[in-house]
Order: structure tokens, then C-alpha cells, then sequence
């Protein structure tokens, strides 16, 4: 038996960790605490700039899982960690212990909760929702409004609970801006004659084809984007949501009615970052994500040498960029656990 | 002097970035140096009581005041009906309370001397 | 409606022993409001609060208006907490808005730089000759009728319903943009959902209406409207609001701010003039109700004796839907009797 390697969180992150590892000659452990492998892509339904269906990587990667042989705990919820040198001690809510020589953390992160922003009124006016919400729509195959017939206008707004200092989200979240042109050009796909607005504060198209998404989504799909942040939305007796915003291109105030309006919530640090960070000595970001051991060269270690970090627990990013993290810290932690071998 | 030509000489329309004076706008900073962190989204243009109804722009205030182009801002500010609702959309948590009434102490009252 | 945040806005009321700083222009406008407010709470309430002759205007019209410097109102704001330290009172209740803003930003001011309230101290002392202390709590009088709502309810002889039918009343609630905008945390229910009128409304049996500008300031500003040729952007605000209630078809309209519930009130007059425009029923306008006399009409005082005559938008209409019993002859008399005489009728609204 190889050595022992716990991962703890089955997003793609830790699951491409385990497939790494395994792969190696190490013994993965996968914990994951709902009842499925695949994080929050599982309430996902297609991903940008490709429109790739998100249960195709899933189903990929579970596949690998299970061909692999890779254990794995579902429903397991840690509740606290002891790090003791070359070993760490991994207790479950369920009373179970798990002993590892190395530790990978892909706890992922949270969603921005979109009451905190109480001027858009989510959770007091039906037709506000979030793009999570949205794309939930997008898996049941039917977008409509609260009344329960499709809406003919949708207005997006970027950056809710991202570089936002009022609500303690200093950082930006890096994915939504194009999220927020995915769902855009899904919702003109599915309802041709839907009106869609974005207004946004800066388009960051920052990977590969989503510069090319924006253009196809101004050319092709006719999106109206316009710069400025909405300041309020409200209820009109219609049930439809009115919006104020600035048109700061044009220098005036602006009003506009909608049938939905979608909120581009951001990434949040997950709430279980304080708790495990400060179970293994390991230093958090002012954002709350968790701040490797370096920026560069060591960007999914920490200053514990046989803990390691990957994907979304780091900071905001895209799916590909966990999967990579996911590889990277499989392979520093395959390198520590051979240290010796290696003549070190 | 009279001018017989039938035309004048048009003035620049640019900001002149090398001649503008930026000691107001220092000071200002200084007395609320959260205006610092304004990425001109213009939520308190959208939401501001005044703005929907006068030309008052405060995204442009701010604008204008970074650049040091102070002229046109006295009477501007006097729009400002003091309602708050700017500083409570404010994604960048600015005390814009504070800026109102610091452009007011330095540049409203300087021009009514 | 859902108002998940107004749990996030509790703020802490005493519940007795309070000392009264009265509007400077609330009684001009709706003269009956303060004399309930203390008719209601020591009468009907049994509650002690101080009425003192001494205290002055906080000089916020004059301060916002660029007239008043900082240094001078926090002098005119220390001495009528020097009254209150003097009277033996602890907890301050300002009948308006902009005071209560203003004592809740001096304190807050206060707070963050200590040597403006030495400096205070010291221009207090030397031009009074008074001392004080900061008050243990600031509350606006809204905040006590919402904390004495339920109190008021089991006393009600009317409530904000059609007896007839037993429809709600649908009432618009107007908050002040100074009572919770400048700091979300001193009004109940906070700046986007406050709930201190609309948990009255709820309360006495009324339905609240959320309409799109319902969080939008009424336009009075201070140096906006004080100047007559500016006049056109104040009510200009009101009138968006105006607009944008009207088609929930209002039965009345409720203000916790003495500019706002003047504005809401009179600018009707002023558009029907100017523009033919009215926004209730029949052509009429939509009466407009001060919380006092929300919360007097529910415990049954005469409308006369709270001060309906004097507003602009006859109050009728709502009086006769609540099913009030009222004299009609007695609408211009005096509080000793005799006739007042009556304005002139305005055919634009009524």
C-alpha cells in the first residue's frame, strides 16, 4: 500500500487530485460531505466559453474514480483536523478518524449570499434570482418567471458580492463576468424573442474564446451591455422588477423594467476555512481564502510541508484552472511523500 | 481689445493634466480617503434623489475633481439634497456625506468669498 | 412581503423615562402630532416623558442649508443634551428626522474624534455655562409608537380597516431618508426595509403597499427647497413617487419625517395647480397621515382634536372609510370653540 493521502472536498479539484495520486502509487482518500463527487458543478448545467454540459466532466471524472479504485467517504463532514509532523489526524462528524501522511485541502467555496445585498430585494421579490438559481432553471430545461411563463426581458447585473467593500467581498471573482455572457446568450438562445441587458462595471474576458464569447455575444446575440452598476431594484404591481443604474457612458440616470432580474453572485472563502486553517497552523488572506506558501514557485503548498492546497479554497477560478491545481498538488505532494527516494 | 476678424481663437478642450491644480482635490482625499477606492459604477448617480431630477452627477463630481477640474463644481454640489442613499449603495463603502461636505467647505465656500 | 431583513435592525428602546425634543416645524404644519404623540404615551400609555419648555430648534435646516456651522450646531445639540442631563433624563426622543440624523452623526462624530466633543464641551461651558452628558440612547418618536404598537393595538377603538367590508387599508408608508440612510443601524428595519411604520400599519390591521419608489426621498432636501426658484426638483421627486403609488390605489399615506409628510401633503395641491394632475380616487388627492395621528384615529380621538383640518388633502374620504364618527361642523373650530374661519376651497382637488 502506497502512502496515505487524505483529500478533503470530491469538487473536480480533489477529485483530479485523487485520480493524480492514485495514478502515482499513493493511496487517496477522497472525503466529500454531500452525497455526491463533483461539488458545486453538480448544480451546474453548462460551462463557458464551450458550452460543455457540466455532468460530462463529472461523469468523466467519477468514471476515472471508480475505475481506480479510489475510496472514497460521502456524507462525511470533518470536524476537526490534529496535525502532528509527519501525520495528520482527519475526525469525522460521524465519530471516525482517519490518519494521513499528507493532506490535500479542496474544500472549494461558497456562494455569495445574495440577501446581503438588500437593495436588489433577493428573497423578497420572486423575479430576482441569482445565476445559480438560474442555472438550475437551465438543468430543468425551462426558464420562467414566478408567474410561470417565460419572461421577456432579463437584466443581469455583474459583480454581486464581488468587489464589493460593503459586504466584506474586497476581491473580484473572476468567473462571473462570463458567466454572466454564457447565461446571457443561453437565455437569448432558449427565448429568442427575450430582451437581455448586462450591466456590468468592467467586462474581465481574462481566458481563452471568452473575449471571443463577448464579441459573438454582442454581434450574434444582440446583448444590450450597459455600464453601470444598478443601484435598486423593486417591485412593480405587475410583479415585474424595476431597476435603477447609472448609464455612466452616457452620464444619466436610468430606469428600466424587466421581467427577471438575474444577480452574478461571487465566490465567497468558504465558512470552514477559519476553522480547519486554524486546525493546522495554516494562514488565510484577508479575503478568506487560504494564502499558499508562495505566489509563484509554491502556489498550492503552505508552510506545513505535507499540506497542500488546490482549487477554489485558494481563490476564485474556473473549473480547468481547480482540475490544474488539482494536478499540481498531487504531484508536490507525491514529491514530498518520496522526499527520501529522491536522495533529499 | 475689439475684434474686427469676424472670428476668435478657439481655447483647448482638453484636460490639461501639466497646468491643473491639484491641491483641493489632495485635501479633500486627505479629509476622506475612501474616495480614493471609487471605480465610477455609478450606483450613486442611479439611486441619487437629485440626479434623477437635475443634471447632478456625483460619478462625474468625483470624475471632474480627480482630474482637477474644479469650475463647474460649486454649483454642482448645491444639488446634493444630503438624502444618504448614495453612501448606502456605494459598493466601495465611500463616506460620500464627508466628500459632499468637504467640496463644500473647500470649493463651494472659497468662490462665494 | 418577505422582510427577512428588518431581524438584522433591531435596535434597543427603554422602556420609560424620556426626554422630548420637539420638530421646529412640525406644529406649523400638522399642529395636533406632538400633543398626541404626548397625550398617547403619558395618558393612554402611562409613560413618562419630559415636554421642556427650554429646549430650542437643533438648527438642522439652518446647518444643512449651509447657514449653521458644524461647531455652532454641535454647541446648540450639546446644550439640549445639558437640558436633558439637568432634568435627570438619560434617553432622548426627537420628534424629527433631520435631528435625530444629526444627533446620531454628532455622536458618531463624537465617537471617532474625541477632541470635537472637548471643544464642544469647552464652547458650551463658556457661552452657558452648562455641562452635560451623552444620552444612553436616541430614539425617534416613530421608534416609541413602534415599540408601544401592540400596546396601542389592544386599546384601539378603530382600526386601519373597512369595517363595512373588512378590507385592509392600504396604506404607503414614507420613512425619512435621515432616519436610517446615514446609519442603516438606528432605524428599526434598517434603509431598504424599514419596518418602524409598516409594523404600526401591520399591527392596527392595515396592509403595507411596496411600490417601486418607495425607498425614494421626497424631494425637501434643505438648501433644494428653501430657495423658491429651486422649487421645481423637490417636488419633482415627490412627484415620481406619486406617480409610481398611484396605481396600488392608496388609501393613505403615512410619513415619520416632518418634511416629507408636509411635502407629500401639499405638493399634491401644487401639482393638480400646475398640471391638472391628482393621484387618488374620484379626482381627489390621497390623504396624508402623520404616525401620531395614525396611531390617535386608532385609539379614537376626535380627528379635529388631532389636527386634520389643517391639511391639505381633506382627510374625509379615509375617515368615513374607517367608519370614524366625526362632526363636520366642528372641522373649523378652534381648540377653544371658536371658528377659525376656512381657506378657501381649491376646486384643482377636491
Amino acid at each position: 500500500m502506497g502512502k496515505r493521502v487524505i483529500i478533503v472536498g470530491g469538487g473536480v479539484a480533489g477529485m483530479q487530485a485523487a485520480i493524480t495520486l492514485k495514478k502515482t502509487g499513493c493511496s487517496p482518500l477522497l472525503i466529500e460531505k454531500n452525497i455526491a463527487l463533483g461539488g458545486k458543478l453538480n448544480n451546474w448545467d453548462r460551462l463557458f466559453p464551450s458550452q460543455t454540459s457540466a455532468n460530462e466532466i463529472i461523469n468523466g471524472l467519477t468514471d476515472e474514480i471508480a475505475s481506480l479504485n479510489i475510496k472514497n467517504i460521502l456524507c462525511g463532514e470533518v470536524s476537526e483536523m490534529r496535525h502532528d509532523e509527519d501525520k495528520i489526524e482527519v475526525n469525522l462528524t460521524d465519530g471516525n478518524t482517519y490518519e494521513a501522511d499528507a493532506i490535500i485541502i479542496a474544500t472549494g467555496f461558497d456562494l455569495f449570499n445574495a440577501t446581503q445585498k438588500e437593495e436588489y430585494g433577493y428573497g423578497v421579490y420572486n423575479n430576482v434570482i441569482t445565476s445559480a438559481d438560474l442555472e438550475e432553471m437551465f438543468r430543468q430545461g425551462e426558464v420562467k418567471t414566478s408567474t410561470g411563463v417565460p419572461p421577456s426581458s432579463v437584466a443581469f447585473l455583474h459583480c454581486v458580492g464581488s468587489r464589493d467593500l460593503q459586504v466584506g467581498q474586497g476581491h473580484c471573482s473572476r468567473v462571473c463576468c462570463i458567466t454572466g455572457v454564457k447565461q446571457a446568450i443561453e437565455i437569448r438562445q432558449a427565448l429568442p424573442e427575450c430582451q437581455v441587458y448586462n450591466f456590468y462595471m468592467d467586462m474581465r474576458m481574462f481566458g481563452p474564446g471568452y473575449e471571443e464569447l463577448y464579441k459573438e455575444a454582442q454581434e450574434k446575440w444582440k446583448i444590450n451591455f450597459i455600464r453601470g452598476r444598478i443601484s435598486e431594484a423593486s417591485q412593480t404591481i405587475d410583479n415585474r422588477i424595476r431597476i435603477k443604474a447609472e448609464d455612466t457612458l452616457a452620464g444619466r440616470p436610468l430606469k428600466l423594467t424587466v421581467d427577471m432580474l438575474v444577480l452574478l453572485i461571487g465566490k465567497k472563502a468558504a465558512a470552514c476555512n477559519r476553522k480547519l486553517a486554524a486546525d493546522l497552523g495554516l494562514s488565510l488572506r484577508e479575503s478568506g481564502f487560504y494564502a499558499p506558501k508562495d505566489n509563484f514557485t509554491d502556489n498550492v503548498c503552505t508552510c506545513k510541508e505535507n499540506v497542500f492546497i488546490a482549487g477554489t479554497a485558494l481563490a476564485p477560478k474556473t473549473i480547468g484552472e481547480a482540475m490544474n491545481d488539482g494536478t499540481a498538488a498531487a504531484i508536490k505532494a507525491y514529491e514530498y511523500l518520496n522526499r527520501f527516494e529522491n536522495g533529499k | 481689445m475689439a475684434n474686427n476678424w469676424g472670428f476668435g481663437i478657439n481655447e483647448k478642450r482638453s484636460i490639461d493634466l501639466d497646468t491643473n491644480n491639484f491641491d483641493i482635490v489632495r485635501k479633500i482625499l486627505e479629509a476622506e480617503p475612501s474616495f480614493y477606492r471609487c471605480i465610477s459604477c455609478g450606483s450613486c448617480t442611479a439611486t441619487c434623489s437629485a440626479g434623477n431630477i437635475t443634471n447632478f452627477n456625483f460619478r462625474k463630481v468625483h470624475h471632474l475633481l480627480r482630474r482637477g477640474e474644479y469650475q463647474t463644481l460649486s454649483g454642482e454640489i448645491s444639488k446634493c439634497m444630503l438624502c444618504g442613499k448614495c453612501s448606502l449603495v456605494c459598493p466601495r463603502g465611500i463616506n460620500t456625506r464627508n466628500i459632499i461636505l468637504n467640496i463644500n467647505r473647500l470649493i463651494t465656500r472659497q468662490n462665494l468669498r | 412581503m418577505n422582510r427577512y431583513s428588518w431581524e438584522k435592525y433591531q435596535k434597543q428602546i427603554p422602556d420609560d423615562h424620556y426626554y422630548y425634543a420637539r420638530s421646529c416645524i412640525r406644529q406649523n404644519f400638522f399642529p395636533g402630532s406632538e400633543t398626541i404623540f404626548l397625550k398617547i404615551l403619558q395618558e393612554d400609555l402611562g409613560i413618562d416623558i419630559l415636554d421642556d419648555a427650554k429646549h430650542t430648534s437643533c438648527t438642522g435646516i439652518g446647518y444643512h442649508g449651509d447657514i449653521v456651522p458644524l461647531e455652532t450646531i454641535m454647541t446648540v445639540v450639546a446644550r439640549q443634551f445639558a437640558l436633558m442631563t439637568e432634568a435627570g433624563y438619560e434617553h432622548l426622543v426627537s420628534s424629527c428626522i433631520t435631528s435625530f440624523g444629526l444627533y446620531c452623526e454628532i455622536l458618531s462624530l463624537w465617537h471617532h474624534f474625541p477632541e470635537l466633543e472637548e471643544k464642544t464641551r469647552k464652547n458650551l461651558k463658556a457661552a452657558t455655562g452648562r455641562e452635560f452628558k451623552t444620552p444612553k440612547s436616541v430614539i425617534h418618536s416613530s421608534d416609541l409608537i413602534f415599540h408601544f404598537r401592540d400596546r396601542i393595538a389592544q386599546k384601539a377603538k378603530y382600526t386601519l380597516t373597512d369595517p363595512q367590508t373588512g378590507r385592509p387599508l392600504k396604506v404607503v408608508e414614507h420613512i425619512g431618508c435621515h432616519y436610517s440612510k446615514i446609519f442603516p443601524t438606528s432605524g428599526i428595519g434598517g434603509a431598504e426595509f424599514p419596518y418602524v411604520l409598516a409594523g404600526m400599519i401591520e399591527s392596527w390591521g392595515g396592509e403595507v403597499v411596496d411600490y417601486p419608489e418607495r425607498r425614494h426621498c421626497c424631494g425637501f432636501g434643505f438648501r433644494n427647497y428653501i430657495v423658491k426658484a429651486n422649487r421645481g426638483a423637490p417636488v419633482a421627486n415627490s412627484k415620481q413617487k406619486l406617480e409610481s403609488m398611484a396605481p396600488y390605489k392608496p388609501d393613505f399615506i403615512v410619513a415619520n419625517c416632518p418634511g416629507c409628510t408636509m411635502f407629500l401633503d401639499k405638493w399634491q395641491y401644487t401639482i393638480a395647480e400646475l398640471e391638472g394632475t391628482t393621484y387618488g380616487q374620484n379626482g381627489q388627492g390621497i390623504p396624508v397621515l402623520t404616525y401620531e395621528e395614525m396611531a390617535g384615529l386608532v385609539l379614537g380621538y376626535a380627528p379635529w382634536e388631532l389636527g386634520l383640518q389643517m391639511h391639505q388633502i381633506d382627510t374625509e374620504p379615509l375617515l368615513n372609510k374607517m367608519g370614524i364618527d366625526y362632526d363636520s361642523n366642528e372641522k373649523y373650530l378652534g381648540r377653544n370653540g371658536k371658528y377659525m374661519g376656512r381657506p378657501e376651497p381649491c376646486n384643482c382637488i377636491l
